[in-house]
């Protein structure tokens, strides 16, 4: 009796060990650059943005409203943005619904970058000075937020969409939302 | 001659001595005067030095998310520098430090502030040493009360002679 208990109190250091040991485990391949945002579960910030191609034209929150669909955040300084493009119009012919959001930009090379690459949403806002970025919480390009039908977002990924992650983790996520 | 080259020598090496003392003067002079440098490219101006302090000190205790260990008023990252203006931009209307930490936090998360909330999953970083220090009290307390003990209680030898002694003290 004495002896189980003893061996129950030597054992606890070896317990915190392994627990110590799952902490650091799980820190080998978590990356700390990926943070979660802070507006999951919240709907779209309100804003008025212009229409990439169209300075007459305006959008806000509502084109969020009645189907789900993926926002991407992107930008022609963005190398990653670049090696992403393909895979955005992979998902668009797809008939994924992408809202393009161009940030801290030059219109004239959005515009090119659109028509040599093509153009895989089916609207691009322009934010040049980051305002909605801001309100979202972008710390970077590419970053691509997920939206259900209700405009609330539900998942954000920060940095590129590939053929690989989406079969992965995100075509699930994605078909999972209302 | 040769007492003159001795002064002379003398003299040069207090000169040099001077020399020295006046360089880590003004070394240590200017190590602890030095302004902090606060990114010496964006030039904010302020109504009043309550505002301005409050700047500063928001600009030290927010984080950058983009560099990661460092705070906006140290980082270069374009991101920095839009947040380094909206705190100047929501200081200048008025807004506490308060105001402007919850600011941010509403859109870049608990991760903007290096001194972090206590919420559900943080309260270990509070609690954890002082159990760590509670339990190892515990331990003590225990492993003191069981020598004690131990040393205490006479095994059967011992009682035997105990006995012994106590008797031959009756006798005499």
């Amino acid at each position: 009796m004495v002896n189980n208990r003893k061996m129950v109190i030597l054992l606890v250091p070896l317990l915190l060990f392994f627990i110590g040991c799952i902490f650091l485990f799980k820190g080998l391949y978590s990356d700390p650059r990926k943070l979660d945002s802070a507006l999951i579960g919240q709907p779209v910030p309100e804003f008025i943005l212009q229409d990439i191609y169209d300075e007459n034209k305006q959008h806000d929150a509502s084109i969020f409203q009645g189907q789900k669909m993926l926002l991407n955040v992107w930008a022609t300084w963005c190398p990653t943005c670049y090696a992403e493009h393909k895979f955005l119009n992979q998902l668009a012919t797809q008939g994924l619904y992408i809202v393009g959001m161009n940030y801290k930009d030059d219109r004239k090379k959005a515009i090119r970058w659109l028509t040599d690459l093509n153009d895989p949403y089916q609207i691009s806002l322009f934010d040049r000075d980051g305002m909605l970025g801001m309100d979202l919480g972008v710390y970077g390009a590419p970053e691509t937020y997920f939206i259900d039908s209700k405009g609330i977002i539900q998942y954000r990924h920060v940095g590129d969409l590939n053929e690989r992650i989406w079969k992965e983790q995100l075509a699930a996520l994605f078909d999972g939302m209302q | 001659m040769n007492v003159y080259g001795k002064s002379n020598l003398q003299r040069s090496s207090m000169g040099c001595n001077n020399m020295r003392k006046l360089i880590v003067t003004f070394f240590i002079f200017f190590s602890i005067f030095t302004p902090a440098v606060y990114s010496a490219i964006d030039t904010f101006e302020f109504e009043n030095v309550e505002q301005e302090k409050t700047f500063h000190d928001l600009t030290k205790v927010l984080r950058c998310p983009k560099c990661q260990n460092q705070n906006i008023s140290d980082s270069n990252a374009e991101l920095a520098k839009d947040l380094r203006n909206k705190t100047y931009e929501l200081v200048k209307q008025g807004k506490t430090e308060d105001e402007v930490v919850d600011y941010m936090v509403a859109r870049f998360g608990n991760f903007v502030r290096y001194d972090p909330p206590v919420t559900p999953a943080t309260i270990f970083l509070w609690l954890g040493p002082a159990l760590f220090i509670l339990f190892g009290f515990l331990v003590l307390y225990k492993q003191a009360k069981n020598k004690a003990r131990r040393e205490d209680e006479l095994d059967s030898v011992e009682e035997i002679r105990l006995q012994k002694i106590l008797n031959q003290g009756d006798k005499k």
